[in-house]
């Protein structure tokens, strides 16, 4: 048996190919379910109601879907070109840290249409401080940024951990290590009244498509995409790799570090160490099961929000753990790997 | 000043050294015999965390201490395989495809724990390893308690990166591991099969990731709780490159590491007026420092991440 690889790759395939990786994960998680002892069948079908069965879930899920968006777009944009940051975690974490620091009351007598882009874009530069370390170790020491912005992630959150234990300590938190609260004006308004979820969604959105404009219609995507793909032939073209990652690794770190702003002022309106139930590492899987694709972002996060969002009600009433939600995520992450295998190759004997 | 001297004169430090140590050792090796074969394994961390949890599970339910070391390797031989067969056979993109084993296997080992122990107030705990005393070694002043009162897993890690060091570079085995991590096609025409090859090192390798996670729940701690491995699986990953490819050094590197982590543990209790997460910080510093400094000089296995298809250049 050999694999032979396909000439040409019809639009069918790539269509299907998210959808086959998901329903192989889904079935995957759902022998998970049954070994628990639960109704298969039904778990799905909770996880579902919990995720859109109301208003309230629906809006939730949004909410949620999010910084997904945002820290997939990261992830996207810099596998595209083989710049492996695998740090959103970290630089998610800095972003929200330096809006609640800057947000507090070092800023807030600005007015609110000042403040609020501002804020913007003050974390996603602490994002993109955070990822260039990585970048500048490998350009320099040539050293894989796999490893050294994974091992950040640990060092970010011990830093934000430090500063709202010390100088950013809310002290009206009872002790509570939680940072100060951003002032009101500054919190993102709501997109729908008596809900959660606010105008970082559309934001998210709007940037989606700006990435995909930027890496399909413009020079700089072209380059990023080039130094992926062949990074000697590209340099041979006269791409200069060096200045392409910078470029494409600020892209990708400004995005992680908004997607932290954004659940700042959208949602909590202060960091704890706990204000990332993993975005950033689930970007990757968000990025991976859209095939890089920014546009297909956006319906990757909100598949991953359903299972966040729906698995905790249907854990409550049929007794699965929660974790099935990451088990199944990560599972479409393998599926997805092995789908999009296939459409590039086919089976020879 | 003084202080730093009483704590590098306690034979506690050195006794927490090679406890600290021992996960480390067995997942570098784990990592390294990978890499030598070109397969780089990022799943580590997630193999680690699995490996803890299945060694304490199968301990929790009743299996012996050894036992459930070694369902932690099978455990994390399965992994190996998983890995194995998305870069080796299907020669898909090996940073992926780790960070997809990490991701599944950590998730994994939360539901089968949560499954088995229900949200409870104080974990459920097993009898761990305890320390043995070597006869006679054991009794020597200072270097005594350090070193030879250790539990039987810790001089177990000592023990397979010696053989490790004799397997790569003195075994015609060790000679078709190196082979296939520079050159595959050279192994290749050597009549060495570098996809057999390249499962077996993964494999063992991952069962080598598998026993280092169990340490923690087994020997270093008697129960397990989610987010245990902290990033120590990412930091054998840097300690392979500070290695430079070499388990000698690995042992070394691990060692050194661990120093420097149960010092500033005590460092924390020593010096007042500094947030203790900086203490915290160092042993993730030191290993991007590490790096920096080694991957220069380090001779890095000239295949590695390369996928091998017969036939294609």
């Amino acid at each position: 048996m050999r694999f032979e690889r396909r000439e040409h790759r019809p639009l069918y395939l790539m269509i299907l190919t998210p959808l086959l990786a998901v329903v192989a994960a889904l079935a995957l998680a759902g022998i998970l379910i049954a070994i628990a002892g639960a109704p298969v069948l039904e778990a799905y079908r909770r996880i579902l109601i919990g995720a859109f069965g109301s208003r309230l879930s629906t809006t939730e899920t949004l909410t949620r879907a999010t910084p997904l968006m945002l820290t997939g777009l990261a992830a996207a944009v810099a596998f595209r070109a083989r710049l492996w940051n695998i740090g959103a975690e970290g630089q998610f974490y800095l972003g929200a840290i330096a809006v609640a620091a800057f947000g507090s009351n070092m800023l807030a007598g600005l007015p609110a249409p000042i403040l609020i882009p501002l804020l913007l874009v003050i974390g996603a530069v602490a994002g993109m401080v955070l990822i260039l370390i990585p970048l500048w170790l490998r350009l320099r020491f040539s050293v894989d940024e796999v490893v050294t912005s994974l091992i950040l992630n640990f060092i970010a959150v011990l830093f934000v951990s430090m500063l709202i234990d010390g100088v950013l300590k809310d002290p009206s938190a009872f002790g509570w290590p939680q940072s100060q609260a951003v002032v009101d004006h500054a919190m993102l308004p709501k997109l729908i009244a008596r809900s959660r979820l606010h105008i970082g969604f559309v934001i998210a959105i709007a940037l989606a498509v700006v990435v995909y404009f930027i890496q399909s219609r413009t020079v700089f995507g072209m380059r990023s995409r080039a130094a992926g793909l062949n990074p000697s032939g590209a340099a041979f073209a006269g791409v200069r790799l060096g200045s392409t990652l910078v470029k494409v690794a600020c892209l990708s770190g400004g995005l992680a570090g908004l997607a932290g702003a954004v659940e700042v002022m959208g949602v909590k309106g202060y960091v704890t160490t706990d204000l990332s139930p993993g975005f950033g590492y689930a970007g990757i899987v968000v990025a991976m099961l859209a095939n890089l694709n920014p546009l297909g972002v956006v319906l990757a996060a909100i598949f991953t929000a359903t299972m966040f969002v729906g698995a905790d009600g249907m854990s409550r009433s049929l007794g699965i753990p929660t974790y099935i939600a990451d088990v199944t995520v990560a599972l479409s992450l393998l599926t997805m790997l092995i789908a999009v295998f296939f459409t590039q190759y086919r089976i020879r004997r | 000043m003084s202080a730093l001297f009483d704590i590098i004169a306690s034979a506690g430090l050195w006794a927490a050294v090679l406890r600290i140590a021992t996960p480390l050792i067995f997942g570098t090796l784990g990592a390294l015999l990978c890499e030598r074969a070109g397969v780089l394994n990022l799943g580590i961390e997630g193999i680690m965390t699995f490996g803890a949890m299945a060694g304490w599970l199968s301990v929790y339910h009743g299996a012996d201490l050894w036992t459930g070391l070694l369902v932690a390797a099978i455990a994390g031989g399965v992994f190996g395989l998983l890995h194995s067969a998305l870069t080796v056979t299907l020669g898909l993109s090996q940073h992926v495809s780790g960070l997809g084993v990490t991701l599944f296997a950590s998730s994994f080992s939360y539901y089968v724990f949560r499954l088995v122990v229900p949200v409870a107030g104080t974990p459920p705990t097993i009898v761990p390893f305890q320390p043995i005393s070597i006869p006679g070694l054991s009794t020597l002043p200072f270097i005594g308690p350090a070193l030879f009162t250790q539990t039987a897993p810790t001089y177990l890690a000592i023990l397979v990166a010696l053989l490790m060091a004799y397997i790569i570079f003195r075994t015609p085995v060790g000679l078709a591991i190196r082979m296939t991590g520079e050159n595959p096609h050279a192994a290749e025409a050597q009549g060495v099969n570098p996809m057999k090859v390249r499962y077996g090192a993964v494999i063992a390798g991952s069962a080598l990731m598998g026993m280092g996670g169990a340490f923690l729940t087994l020997s270093a701690f008697n129960s397990f709780f989610p987010t245990m491995v902290q990033g120590r699986g990412w930091i054998c990953i840097a300690l392979v490159v500070f290695s430079s490819w070499r388990p000698g050094r690995a042992l070394f590197g691990a060692l050194l590491f661990a120093f420097f982590d149960a010092f500033q543990l005590r460092l924390q209790t020593a010096v007042q007026g500094v947030p203790y997460q900086i203490f915290l910080m160092t042993p993730y510093v030191l290993s991007i420092v590490a790096l920096a400094v080694m991957s220069r000089r380090a001779r890095v296995p000239q295949a590695l991440m390369q996928p091998y298809r017969r036939g294609e250049r």
